[in-house]
């Protein structure tokens, strides 16, 4: 562990929750900076420019959204969003208004983790694959540069808009985005509450790439969410 | 089960209506009516006095109004009594000073004391008569102290008329006699009271010298006396029968009499009606009135006509009950009401016979006898002298003049055939088109034309065509013959088509009727809700009579609300665009009539000034509100018929709106009951399903932490950590059935439709449950194209979630699971197999319904709350779920989801 270890604050109003995480992320390599309330947050967010924010939606002084709008504001690294089971509507919201990826509680280390590892690879280098000019997932390859998508070496034709959504998922690669999101930047802003689009789009990427279309390896649904592209 | 029945055993229906009764009288004041024969006896002297010894006794007196009459005994009783200001009121420029109910309303005394019963008050005043004051201030629980002389009585009126030579106007319904708690006689011998009169004891307005001349005679007091006694003894009787009733002393029970009325349009009818209601009373009997309008009645003038309705009135305020009915002959008519209605009297009037031609027909007493059977005809005489109106003659219906022109038209029509035709026809078949002539006349103009018809055509046939020609020769008598014959068929001709006609249009008016009631009672039972039935039942109501309609309902309160639903005919404005103008004065109306559930307003007797009559819907457990209605014929309000008809299609919308309300209230006090019962279970469930999974957390927790670190070797260490993320993850799972189950059990679940691909969903349930499918092959079948269906993503995920689990907690591992969808036209198909043990046999229905295991307490716990809440996710989104044994062994539940999204159109 010679690099540093990578900074995050967490905001979450129940102590014991916020035991167990900072106990768990010290234990795998992370510096958690913990917040009872979204002000005690927001001060220590500014105090210590963390790598990434964990945020959960039920905080007792401000609303999780409120506190990702202001934060959103002036920084631009990963927010995490921990949120319980009747507030789907809020993690939409909050994945709409600036949150990279959410967890529902309870949830294992484990999921925690892979969104840390996610959220800390978009860090490094903002999209996967720009440097490279090619998208690689398996047996998936995403050519950007000749606009060429292959699967296990075999070309696939996919249309225009089948190829941008098929991009703009595998670019933000592990990272969720919801239906919103997904049109405002395949079909434009005029086209944001037509999600039956993205499902006929989506099944005919599906039925194009995925060797079970049913059981998807790649192109993952978060239901009530949006799309998410596997990260393994 | 036969019910035995001992002369003993008081009649049930008595019984209830005699607890009815006392129910009654308990919230009611009482009544108490001091009666005299005639003025002048001291009635109010005697009323006074009971009063004083009242408020000696403690009692709350105060006089709500007393006609001193500037007597200086009375003067004397009146003072240390509380009084009521009376209300003035100026009517044709005269002060009045008149008794004022609302304050006596607001005054709220034990007892009040109310002066002259039969008083009629003034325009302005909340009823036309006092006694009905004295029956709201009763209503309103106030006892009530009052007087009222015998020749006011309803029933004795006419006979007081006869006695006295006076006609008193001022009348007291005979019931409110019947029902008064109490009435105490105060009798004065004639003697006596003529003795007072000359010492200037009673007083009496200014005619004094008419009214004694006229009416304090030593007969006409004798006569009063009698009737007063006598009105006084047949109301103790009725108590008498009333007490051995009560206490089963039965050694006689009067048959029920029925007696029936008929009345006709003439001044006698009157008469007719206070003989039957004398009669009724004396048999104790129940007593019908009816009249009955044939074809030849509808003919009658106006006046007439009102005058029945009057006298319809008369004795439905005697207590009669009416009916107006129509058809062919009246004695029909009559007979089979009696019959229908069990009447074992009928009273008809002793007809007047001024024609020939009445003589010649059978009289109305004629054919009633002919065709009573059992039941016995009283047949009333007019009074020697009596002035009797007799019946108007007929106006004929509009000119004749065309119809007798066109009949001889068609007999000259008949001529020219005949001429044309005289050389080729024999005279029997000339006489023939004649006859057709004829029979065409009688058949289109009636018994006039046709007859003239027959005479011009035999005539002109035995003129014209008969030898010798152009004249009537002395053997042409035989062609009298042909003449009689095409008279004859003539007549009868025209009377069937006449009879015909009439028929038709009776049964036109009757079916009119019914079908007006059938139409609205069909209507009403399709509506659910009380503001469609209001809706309703204004239409059905503007379609009979016309005009404008509004109802207007209470609020919880009890107190009626503006009228929020206004229709005016054939159209339905939506709420609060337009309201019926109920000027607050009209409210108030309203309210009275919603509170004593009476009608009141235009052609009541309770504030006939308004402009609008206020009909209460009157259900069987209470008043729903009241109907308000300005017709646009005020006149059509005092046919009996047609607010008979109202009467009916209100009740019909109280019955239905109470009917809806009754099964609303019957629905959530159910849905109350089961609730209580669910959380009964769901609590118990709780608390078993709850600690299980808290046992073993907080034993596996404890033993980790127990002991000197490292005492735990990492095989038992990894054991009690399994245990422990197992438990909490069954934990989880119960508090999500939990969560989703109660937002489900909502009245209407918040669905967040969108468009939805069932494969994906698919792919993400199974996806999700990785963990709990393990080894297992789940393996999907989806028909190619599957539609886009309308639902709420997150749901539609659980119900897949709930049914895979399920399969995969019920099935031994590593045995497959198969997920399938299909669709047709309007439906998606959605079926999950396995191949596991397969459903409980006869448990396939029940196996959705709450806290239901597959099978008993097993290793499998977690409420079974699942296939639950699939149900109710498949039910909220409109669609149907089952189970059943799969062929081959094990499972198979399939849930179909409708592609359209026409179901709930409201959701959202």
């Amino acid at each position: 562990m010679n690099e540093p270890r990578i900074r995050i604050v967490l905001i979450e109003d129940d102590p014991q929750i916020r035991r167990f995480l900072v106990a768990a992320l010290e234990i795998h390599g992370y510096e958690p900076h913990e917040a009872a309330t979204a002000a005690e947050g927001l001060r220590l967010v500014t105090a210590r420019q963390p790598d990434m924010v964990i945020v959960d939606l039920g905080l007792p002084d401000l609303s999780g959204l409120d506190l990702i709008r202001r934060l959103r504001e002036w920084y631009p690294r990963p927010i995490l969003v921990l949120s319980a089971r009747t507030r789907e509507q809020d993690k939409v919201a909050a994945l709409d208004s600036g949150a990279d990826d959410y967890l529902t509680k309870p949830f294992g280390i484990e999921e925690l983790l892979a969104r840390l590892r996610v959220a800390a690879r978009h860090l490094a280098g903002q999209r996967t694959g720009d440097a490279s000019g090619r998208i690689e997932a398996g047996a998936l390859l995403i050519d950007i540069t000749a606009r060429r998508v292959q699967v296990r070496g075999a070309d696939v034709h996919l249309t225009p808009r089948e190829y941008q959504l098929l991009l703009v998922l595998a670019g933000q690669r592990g990272k969720v985005l919801t239906h919103r999101q997904l049109l405002r930047e395949v079909w434009g802003p005029a086209h944001v509450e037509s999600p039956h689009y993205l499902r006929i789009y989506m099944r005919a990427l599906r039925t194009k790439i995925e060797d079970d279309p049913a059981q998807p390896r790649w192109l993952l649904t978060e239901i009530g969410v949006g799309y998410r592209f596997a990260d393994e | 089960m036969a019910v035995e029945r001992t002369p003993a055993r008081p009649d049930p229906d008595e019984l209830l209506q005699r607890v009815q009764r006392e129910a009654r009288a308990a919230a009611r004041g009482r009544l108490k009516v001091f009666f005299g024969a005639c003025a002048g006896v001291g009635k109010t002297y005697a009323m006074l006095e009971a009063a004083r010894k009242q408020r000696a006794a403690g009692t709350d007196v105060v006089i709500g109004y007393v006609e001193p009459h500037g007597r200086i005994e009375t003067e004397v009783l009146l003072t240390g009594l509380e009084r009521l200001p009376t209300q003035q009121l100026v009517h044709r420029g005269i002060t009045l000073a008149e008794f004022d109910l609302d304050a006596a309303l607001r005054r709220k005394p034990r007892l009040l004391l109310v002066d002259e019963l039969a008083h009629s008050n003034p325009p302005g005043t909340r009823h036309a008569k006092r006694w009905q004051d004295v029956r709201e201030l009763l209503e309103a629980g106030i006892d009530v102290f009052t007087t009222v002389n015998v020749q006011h009585l309803e029933s004795a009126n006419d006979i007081v008329a006869r006695i006295t030579g006076t006609q008193v106007r001022e009348t007291v319904p005979d019931s409110l006699l019947e029902d008064a708690d109490e009435v105490e006689l105060i009798d004065l011998p004639p003697d006596d009271l003529l003795e007072r009169l000359r010492e200037g004891k009673i007083y009496l307005p200014d005619q004094a010298d008419r009214a004694q001349a006229a009416f304090f005679r030593k007969g006409n007091l004798i006569a009063l006396r009698q009737l007063a006694l006598r009105a006084t003894a047949d109301r103790v009787d009725a108590a008498m029968r009333e007490y051995r009733e009560r206490h089963a002393i039965a050694e006689t029970w009067a048959a029920g009499e029925r007696v029936l009325v008929c009345i006709g349009p003439d001044a006698l009818s009157e008469r007719l009606v206070r003989r039957a209601r004398r009669l009724a009373s004396a048999l104790h009997a129940e007593w019908l009135a009816a009249y009955v309008e044939t074809p030849g009645l509808q003919r009658l003038p106006q006046a007439a006509r009102d005058r029945v309705l009057r006298t319809l009135k008369l004795a439905e305020s005697l207590g009669a009950q009416t009916s107006n009915l129509s058809g062919e002959t009246v004695a029909d008519e009559l007979l089979y009401l009696a019959r229908q209605r069990n009447v074992s009297k009928i009273i008809v009037g002793k007809p007047v016979r001024s024609h020939l031609f009445d003589r010649l027909r059978p009289s109305l007493v004629d054919a009633l006898i002919r065709d009573s059977g059992d039941i016995d005809i009283l047949v009333v005489t007019s009074e020697p002298g009596a002035p009797v109106t007799a019946l108007p003659r007929l106006p004929k219906r509009s000119s004749r003049h065309p119809a007798y022109l066109k009949g001889l038209a068609a007999v000259a029509l008949a001529t020219l055939i005949c001429a044309g035709l005289f050389r080729i026809l024999g005279l029997t078949n000339l006489v023939m088109i004649y006859l057709l002539a004829v029979v065409w006349v009688a058949a289109r103009y009636g018994r006039g034309p046709s007859v003239l018809a027959a005479v011009v055509g035999v005539g002109l046939f035995d003129f014209l065509f008969v030898e010798p020609y152009f004249s009537f020769a002395v053997s042409d008598t035989q062609y009298l013959l042909t003449f009689a014959v095409m008279l004859t068929v003539g007549l009868l001709i025209s009377n069937l088509t006449a009879q015909g006609r009439r028929g038709a249009s009776v049964a036109r008016h009757r079916e009119r009727r019914m079908r007006e009631l059938n139409a609205l009672s069909s209507e009403l039972s399709r509506e659910r809700s009380r503001e469609q039935l209001v809706r309703v039942l204004c239409q059905h109501i503007l379609e009979a009579v016309g005009g404008r309609a509004t109802v207007l309902l209470p609020d919880t309160g009890g107190h009626l609300l503006d009228p929020s639903l206004f229709c005016t005919r054939g159209r339905v404005p939506p709420p609060g665009q337009t309201r019926f103008p109920v000027p607050g004065n009209d409210l108030g109306i309203a309210q009275w009539a919603y509170d004593h559930q009476r009608r009141a307003g235009l052609g009541t007797d309770t504030l006939a000034s308004a402009d609008a009559v206020y009909l209460p819907l009157k259900a069987l457990q209470r008043c729903i509100g009241v109907l308000a209605l300005r017709p646009r014929e005020p006149r059509q309000l005092e046919v009996p018929e047609q607010m008979h008809l109202l009467d009916a299609m209100v009740n019909q919308a109280a019955v239905a709106i109470e009917r809806v309300e009754l099964a609303e209230a019957a629905r959530s006090a159910s849905i109350e009951i089961e609730s209580e019962r669910l959380r009964n279970a769901l609590l118990s469930a709780i608390s078993h399903d709850f600690r299980t999974p808290l046992a073993t957390i907080i034993g596996a927790a404890t033993t980790l932490l127990s002991g000197p670190p490292g005492d735990i070797d990492e095989k038992h260490r990894r054991t009690l950590l399994q245990s422990l993320l197992g438990e909490a993850e069954r934990l989880h799972r119960l508090a999500g059935n939990l969560l989703d189950l109660s937002r489900l059990d909502a009245e209407r679940p918040a669905l967040k439709r969108d468009w939805l691909a069932i494969d994906e969903l698919i792919g993400a349930a199974l996806a999700q449950l990785r963990g709990v499918l393990g080894v297992r092959v789940a393996r999907v079948e989806l028909a190619p194209e599957l539609p886009l269906f309308p639902g709420d993503e997150i749901l539609i995920g659980q119900l897949l979630i709930n049914l895979i689990e399920n399969a995969a907690k019920h099935t031994p591992s590593g045995s497959p699971i198969e997920v399938a969808a299909h669709a047709d036209a309007d439906w998606l198909h959605v079926t999950v197999r396995d191949r596991g043990p397969g459903l409980p046999v006869g448990e396939e229905q029940h196996i959705f319904e709450k806290f239901q295991r597959g099978h008993a307490e097993g290793a499998q716990s977690g409420f079974g709350l699942g296939l639950t809440i699939a149900r109710a996710i498949v039910g909220a989104h409109g669609g149907q779920i089952a189970a059943r044994q799969r062929e081959g062994g094990g499972a198979e539940f399939e849930f179909t989801l409708p592609l359209h999204r026409a179901e709930r159109p409201a959701d959202e």
